[in-house]
């Protein structure tokens, strides 16, 4: 327990400092020192004769509230075996007072306007940047196809490795499963009209032109895209992208090149995948629930699409590919100095990559309506 | 091995010898393959989560790159173990704040830059700053003045001396600074051949280890020595 007692008057005060004075008191002592009152004048004799423990930090507070209440008008004295650093504090209580504290920025209109402003330029600059971002992509894509060397192939099997082979059991999982939900719900609907049959229709136009390419996208930009943000980041926190610079070596052309590649040609390879699950799905729920038998499945399956549906789907494949892989490993490229940085921009990859997708997805809506394809 | 209370103890040791490993052994973020660590008397494989809370809270810990919380303000890496442990007002916050950037000599200003602002000799710094906030008896430092230039380095073994004498702290210190070594440490460990070897310094100049004769006595030792004693 912390007493803090303040004895006197006129121009001799003495403060007696009693009870526990460690860092573990330090609010009690806080709200002790809080009501000294001010007005002190002569002298002041801090006894520490019955202090224990006295702590650095309580020690220091007590400094700092002595001094707010105007050291100017009176004198300190301790007695009763002040703690051994006290001498320490004081020394380093005068330079703290020497020293001016940071100003605070108020905010002012001047100030709101500033950041109005700075906010539009950041804008500007980072609309130049992912334009310069792309020209040295194409540029080093472009140099990469002439020196196959340049390629690293090795690098691009790892990729196609982590964002392809390993993503195939997720992929397959979700499209089998969303395609025997939308078969689901669709025999739900259609049975009333007797037009079972129909079901056929809905899942292969919707998982071969749509649903097959829309969610593999989805998925990998989860998965590669924050994976791309985050390696990058930690690269670029860890100053290796610079010694790859320093080494006359191109980080896009080590980094990113190997990723959009890898990434090109995994995304419709995963396509396929997803929409051979997704007409299994189709096809199993049919047969369950429809009691339609697979040869009449596939028969319907033929009359339904026409030949450019399957390739309607997949066309968007690597498009999507060049989004997500361009958006993650951007967004990897921006980390600079905090953890915290790394965490907003893989978040921001993510985002931003399964945005586009989709994006562009309507864009290529519109498109094939348009041309009839 | 053993430290004794108010002594800076240095530990030394060849790259890859497992002097960090001690170190985080001690610490307890790993467990010990054999053998038992006792801080203050007690085995701190067996103590009872309340009682490791309070150990933790007992000592202070400065790691190789400073490891300075990136997100936060020097202010705010100081002020994070004191707000965690010691719930007081944001005005006492900043005093203590101020405090410890007195105590290991940064400017108050430094206080609001976040680790990526600094140098490494103030990384280094702030994390003593931060090691001292709770007000520890003892201290580990790792590589205190790994990458620091030599007049940094020799302004931290200053701060350390100074703080040593000041706070009463027991020191124990990993480090490949001979100069350092010389100038701060009261006795030394050396791990060679998987063992431990501690000695005062002067046993240690005396020792007849080829691999210790080699430490103490290569061309950087010498000058190293000559000029804490000259």
């Amino acid at each position: 327990m912390t007493v803090l007692k303040l004895e006197g008057e006129g121009d001799d005060w003495r403060l007696h400092l009693d009870g526990d004075w460690s860092l573990a008191a330090m609010a009690q002592i806080e709200a002790q020192l809080r009501v000294l009152p001010g007005g002190l004048h002569g002298t002041l004799v801090c006894d520490w004769s019955r202090a224990e423990a006295p702590g650095i930090g309580p020690v220091w507070a007590l400094l700092m509230r002595l001094a707010d209440l105007g050291t100017e008008h009176f004198d300190v004295r301790h007695t009763g075996d002040p703690p051994h650093f006290l001498e320490l504090l004081q020394r380093l209580e005068t330079q703290h007072r020497a020293a001016p504290a940071a100003p605070e920025i108020a905010p002012t209109l001047e100030h709101t306007v500033g950041e109005v402003g700075r906010w539009a330029v950041l804008q500007g600059a980072e609309g130049r940047a992912v334009i310069g971002f792309f020209g040295r992509l194409v540029t080093v894509l472009r140099e990469a196809f002439s020196r196959p060397r340049a390629l690293r192939p090795s690098s691009l099997a790892r990729h196609i490795y982590e964002t392809g082979i390993t993503a195939i059991p997720i992929v397959s999982l979700i499209a089998f499963l969303i395609s025997v939900i939308v078969a689901y719900l669709g025999a739900q609907q259609l049975g009333r009209f007797g037009a079972d049959i129909f079901v056929v229709d809905l899942v292969t136009i919707s998982v071969l032109r749509e649903m097959g390419v829309l969610l593999t996208a989805i998925i990998v930009a989860g998965r590669s895209g924050s994976a791309f943000a985050a390696e990058i980041g930690v690269m670029q926190l860890n100053e290796e992208t610079d010694a790859l610079r320093a080494m006359g070596m191109n980080p896009i052309e080590l980094l990113v090149a190997p990723r959009l590649l890898a990434l090109v040609i995994a995304l419709p390879l995963l396509t396929v995948i997803a929409d051979a699950m997704g007409l299994a799905g189709g096809g199993l729920l049919s047969l369950l629930n429809l009691h339609i038998p697979l040869p009449q499945f596939i028969s319907r399956l033929r009359e339904s699409i026409s030949p450019t549906t399957f390739w309607a789907g997949l066309v968007k494949a690597p498009v999507f590919a060049v989004l997500i892989s361009m958006v993650g490993t951007y967004r990897g490229m921006q980390v600079r100095e905090s953890a915290r940085e790394l965490g907003r921009l893989t978040t921001v990859a993510v985002v931003q990559s399964i945005f586009m997708v989709i994006l562009a997805d309507a864009l290529f809506a519109v498109l094939f309506v348009q041309i009839d394809f | 091995m053993e430290v004794r209370s108010n002594e800076i103890f240095g530990i030394v040791g060849g790259s890859g010898t497992g002097k960090t490993v001690l170190l985080r052994t001690i610490l307890g973020l790993r467990r010990p393959d054999a053998g038992t660590v006792e801080l203050y008397g007690k085995d701190v494989q067996e103590l009872a989560a309340a009682d490791r809370s309070s150990l933790v809270q007992s000592y202070g810990v400065t790691f190789q790159n400073g490891a300075l919380i990136s997100s936060l303000t020097v202010a705010q890496n100081i002020q994070l173990p004191l707000r965690e442990y010691h719930p007081v007002s944001e005005n006492t916050l900043d005093e203590l704040a101020d405090l410890n950037l007195a105590l290991v000599g940064l400017a108050r200003d430094a206080g609001t830059k976040y680790p990526s602002q600094l140098s490494g000799g103030m990384v280094k710094r702030a994390a003593l700053a931060r090691a001292l906030s709770l007000e520890p008896k003892l201290l580990f430092l790792d590589e205190p003045t790994a990458g620091l230039d030599p007049i940094s380095a020799a302004a931290f073994d200053e701060l350390l001396l100074y703080l040593h004498s000041q706070l009463r702290l027991t020191v124990v210190m990993i480090t490949h600074d001979l100069d350092t070594l010389f100038r701060t440490c009261n006795r030394v460990g050396v791990i060679v051949d998987g063992r431990m070897i501690t000695d005062t310094l002067d046993g240690m100049l005396q020792n007849q280890n080829p691999w210790i004769r080699e430490y103490f006595h290569g061309p950087r030792a010498r000058a190293a020595e000559k000029d804490a004693h000259g």
